[in-house]
């Protein structure tokens, strides 16, 4: 039975993308079989496209067993990447092994330099006795080693490489496009306060787990990670009739008994604020998450919600706070913080109290067909193309919906379904920035001796990794990506590529790729104008041609 | 010339009098019959200014009842706001502007905004920039379409230019608009460019993709009048300086771009860091050190522009405004009508524009924000007919009746 679907299904993609061109020249190699196109697209959408060899290994297996692979990414061995990542060192800590390797001696030495400065005599030169506070650790930073704000530094830019790194080589390449659709989709601000130290753990336990799971457990990692209580304000949010006990120190998040050095008002880096900051313990509500849990996380802006339910979401989800959050504490429900008055939300009368209040508005929004077709539509808009057809979101709102929000079993109708393989989606979409720089490290087959030189060239194209501002993500759509600037910087990224030994183009690779005859189409697979060959065959260099390969307009899309 | 600027310790600068108005009104008929168009300059505060906080409404006692913590204390106070008319005043770290306000260079509409009650930024800055709240079909931005309103026969490729990464949904449609970040960085780098340039705008120019081919073009054509006009040895004029950060930069870039005559008739920037839920500060912390960074790069743009602020409108604009109430994290939540600044030629300035709801709790918009009393559309409106020139503006804002009698009287 299994099969029979698969050999149909192939039959189906194959009669989708075989369709004779009208007019024109073929540009597609003459030996280059039918399926080609269909191999490449399906390489272009479930993953960042085909490395050489890719289309032969998959035609090899078959598009219905690729897709099912892919589907279970933990059958898949993915040794040679564990092995690629092995020296990152921060990769695999928890936020509070990070918060005590990489967070406290920055702010121990930043109190540290505080308190020699108010010790210096009158002529403003600093005491020159080792502060006696100061750890080894911090005082060897101080005396030249790396300056712990660099250390601290090092926690996001290992993360950033790591991205990279998955995206081009991990076998799992659907787990990975996914993790970067869900992060972008629980979109969380690197920038913002302490949450660079908080996004390693973030991603690797509450996103990259959960991306072919239930979406309800998705959303309930991402509403329960210090990430987003701390990126959306909601682990300080208090009743805001907490009366008597206002400011009081039991209404501080993550302070309980004997471990009083906890303050509120994180913005401020110091272990011990002067008096006037000791001052701001939250007092009350805090709409943030609560408007972009139902906005941006669930319903999506029209699905149906009004301020009202704003606010008494913020108010179920009163307590859910950090604990100890300076020293990388997890989750905790904070019963003290908590309005145990009932809610109502979206019609739904909520009185199951503490931390249940929150649990039930989660399963709430969870289930609500606004959820359904919100996420569809951003599914698809992913995958197929900027405008998906109605018809293909509602077969996925309806599978989203009887499966309960089994993400794994919505992405196999996605990828199996004729709206995917029609050729109205073959290149479709324009690459974001990630896209096109994953894809041509791919399409090279380079080995990236560094990845530093990626994560600036992201951000150079203009979308900085773990680094989207507004809670909305980064967008996925053409307009977003196709301006004249971005343009020019990506020929120019192109161009930097192909001649750089730190991103895997030596000499010897560079010829691996072939010559002005085929180089074309292993990078590219084919499909070109004449006018992107010809410049290509009149190039005087190959680093040259693999530059204006990468570059050329074919190349943008996907 | 008219007038002299005199620079003074903090960056801002003054214009003292030799007998005339010192007002950009006063050299408009100066520059008239240069030829130079009419400029504007839109400027968005991304993620929600608290315009209560800029523009200080510190005549009402609702405005201290409210905000407890928050609230720029009265004028003549320590760190207190500085008076403007007796009831409103500027955030003191606005005060890099106050010159201007002075010289009437600079007018403010308030309780300003959209029609539509979103508290979403995203629906609302699309809402703005689209310029038809509620509708979110709608495929261009307004300035766009105003571009499209007024087709010259030879366009310049730097006629609408962001200073941004992307291009914001303003510029965005059938109109050509160019976005970049760094006008010095903007051509193809490397060994052999030329040759590469040639090969790579043969390759956009052939592409059936017709998104890619036509900003292929426009990205070639920039490239060809950058070339010419050589920004690289640029030096602000008046002593004026911009601050290092990012928003600075831009508004030095926009001011090198008017300067090289390459055709500049819109330009944008854009400041985020605005939406302060949680300790936003007063005259001191988050909410006054992005003030500080806005005010004084506009003040050293308008420094710059000198004698081309005559034809050159600078409009702010941002979102929404925030909560009236100040929320339990001594931040404000989202709100409703904000503040907009609009300086330079020809404005009326040293006024504040836009009829007052108040702050009382029956005053305000849904019993929380800032009531809007101007309709966004009517002030671009206003800039677009007044400043710009455009005499039908229909097709700018489609929906919408663009009546002059609605129009706050920004200019004469």
């Amino acid at each position: 039975m299994r099969a029979r679907t698969a050999a149909l299904l192939t039959i189906a993609i194959l009669a989708a993308f075989s369709t004779p061109q009208a007019a024109g020249p073929i540009p597609v190699t003459a030996a280059a079989p039918t399926d080609q196109k269909a191999i490449v697209h399906l390489l272009n959408r479930i993953g960042y496209g085909p490395r050489p060899g890719d289309v032969e290994r998959v035609r090899e297996l078959g598009l219905q067993k690729y897709i099912d692979q892919q589907l279970h990414p933990e059958r898949i061995a993915d040794a040679a990447m564990d092995t690629r990542l092995s020296g990152f060192v921060t990769i695999n800590l928890s936020s509070r092994e990070i918060s005590e390797q990489y967070e406290q001696p920055q702010l121990e030495l930043r109190q540290a330099r505080k308190q020699q400065a108010a010790a210096a005599p009158p002529n403003g030169q600093p005491a020159q006795t080792p502060n006696p506070d100061m750890t080894p650790e911090m005082r060897r930073a101080a005396r030249g080693g790396v300056p712990p704000q660099q250390q601290a530094q090092a926690v996001l830019i290992e993360l950033q490489e790591q991205k990279l790194l998955r995206a081009i080589y991990s076998e799992r390449q659907l787990q990975e496009v996914l993790t970067d659709f869900w992060f972008n989709h629980f979109n969380v601000d690197a920038r913002k306060g302490r949450d660079r130290f908080l996004l390693t753990e973030y991603e690797r336990e509450a996103i990259r787990p959960n991306v072919l799971g239930k979406f309800r457990d998705l959303l309930g990692a991402t509403a329960k990670s210090p990430a987003m209580l701390f990126y959306l304000d909601n682990f300080q949010s208090v009743d805001p009739n907490a009366g008597a006990a206002r400011g009081g120190r039991g209404l501080r998040p993550g302070v309980t008994a004997g471990r009083g050095r906890v303050r509120g008002g994180l913005n401020m880096p110091m272990p011990t604020p002067p008096p006037q900051q000791q001052a701001r313990a939250p007092r009350g509500l805090n709409e943030n998450y609560g408007r972009e849990l139902m906005e941006l996380h669930t319903l999506g802006v029209d699905g149906g919600y009004t301020q009202k339910d704003v606010t008494e979401v913020a108010r179920a989800f009163t307590g859910w706070t950090i604990d100890n959050p300076r020293q990388g504490g997890g989750f905790q429900f904070n019963a003290r913080m908590h309005d145990e008055r009932e809610k109502v939300v979206l019609g739904h009368r909520i009185k199951a109290g503490g931390i249940n209040d929150g649990e039930e508005v989660l399963t709430i929004l969870a289930t609500h067909p606004s959820t359904a077709r919100f996420i569809s539509t951003k599914l698809a808009r992913r995958f197929v193309s900027d405008t998906p057809p109605d018809s293909l979101i509602d077969r996925l709102s309806a599978k989203f919906k009887d499966t309960k929000g089994d993400l794994r079993e919505v992405m196999r109708t996605l990828l199996t379904s004729p709206e995917f393989q029609s050729p109205d989606a073959y290149r479709a979409k324009v690459k974001t920035p990630l896209e096109f720089i994953v894809s041509a490290v791919r399409a090279t087959g380079a080995e990236v001796v560094n990845a530093r030189q990626l994560v600036s060239g992201m951000q150079q194209l203009g979308m900085p990794l773990y680094q989207c501002q507004p809670p909305t993500g980064y967008k996925d759509t053409a307009d977003a990506w196709t301006n004249t600037g971005a343009l020019v910087n990506r020929m120019n990224f192109a161009t930097t590529l192909s001649t750089n030994r730190q991103l895997g183009m030596s000499p010897a690779q560079l010829q691996a790729l072939g010559n002005r005859d085929t180089l074309l189409d292993t990078i590219v697979s084919g499909d070109v104008s004449e006018t992107t060959r010809a410049t290509v065959a009149k190039a005087s260099t190959v680093p040259q041609m693999v530059a204006l390969t990468l570059g050329s307009p074919e190349f943008q899309r996907r | 010339m008219t007038s002299r600027r005199i620079f003074l310790k903090n960056g801002a600068f003054a214009l003292v009098s030799l007998g005339f108005a010192p007002s950009f009104l006063a050299r408009t008929a100066f520059a008239a019959g240069t030829g130079r168009a009419k400029r504007l300059i839109a400027i968005f505060q991304r993620g929600a200014v608290d315009g209560l906080n800029m523009v200080v409404p510190h005549g009402e006692a609702d405005y201290y009842r409210a905000r407890p913590s928050i609230a720029i204390p009265r004028p003549r106070t320590a760190d207190g706001a500085l008076d403007l008319d007796g009831f409103f005043g500027f955030n003191p770290r606005v005060g890099s502007l106050k010159p201007l306000w002075d010289s009437r260079d600079l007018a403010i509409v308030n309780a300003c905004g959209s029609p539509d009650s979103t508290r979403s930024h995203f629906d609302a800055q699309d809402y703005m920039e689209s310029g038809t709240p509620g509708v979110k079909s709608t495929q261009d931005g307004w300035l766009n379409r105003y571009l499209q309103a007024r087709k010259e026969e030879t366009e310049s490729s730097f006629r609408a230019v962001a200073l941004s990464q992307q291009l914001p949904r303003m510029l965005q449609g059938l109109a050509p608009a160019l976005a970049m970040n760094q006008i010095a960085q903007f051509g193809i780098r490397g060994g052999q460019s030329d040759v590469m340039s040639t090969s790579f705008e043969a390759q956009y120019a052939a592409a059936a993709d017709q998104v890619l081919n036509g900003v292929g073009r426009e990205a070639f054509s920039a490239m060809k009048t950058l070339k010419v006009a050589d920004p690289s040895k640029y030096q602000p004029d008046n002593g004026a300086q911009y601050p290092t950060s990012p928003f600075g930069q831009a508004l030095r870039q926009i001011a090198q771009l008017t300067k090289s005559d390459v055709g500049l008739e819109v330009a944008f920037a854009d400041i985020g860091g605005w939406d302060t839920h949680v300790n936003q500060g007063a005259a001191q912390g988050q909410l006054a050190t992005r003030l500080d960074d806005f005010s004084r790069s506009i003040s050293a743009l308008v420094a710059d522009l000198g004698d081309r602020m005559a034809d050159t409108v600078v409009l702010t604009m941002s979102e929404f405004g925030r909560a009236v109430n100040e929320n339990g994290n001594r931040g404000t939540d989202h709100g409703h009508g904000n503040a907009m600044l609009v300086i330079g030629g020809g404005v009326r300035g040293g006024k504040v524009y836009g009829k007052w709801p108040g702050l009382s709790v029956d005053r305000r918009y849904e019993g929380r924000d800032l009531a809007v009393t101007t309709d966004f559309r009517d002030v671009f409106g206003e800039v677009v007919v007044r400043h710009l020139g455009l005499t039908n503006p229909q097709s700018v804002f489609p929906g919408y009746s663009v009546q002059p009698s609605k129009f706050p009287g920004l200019f004469a």
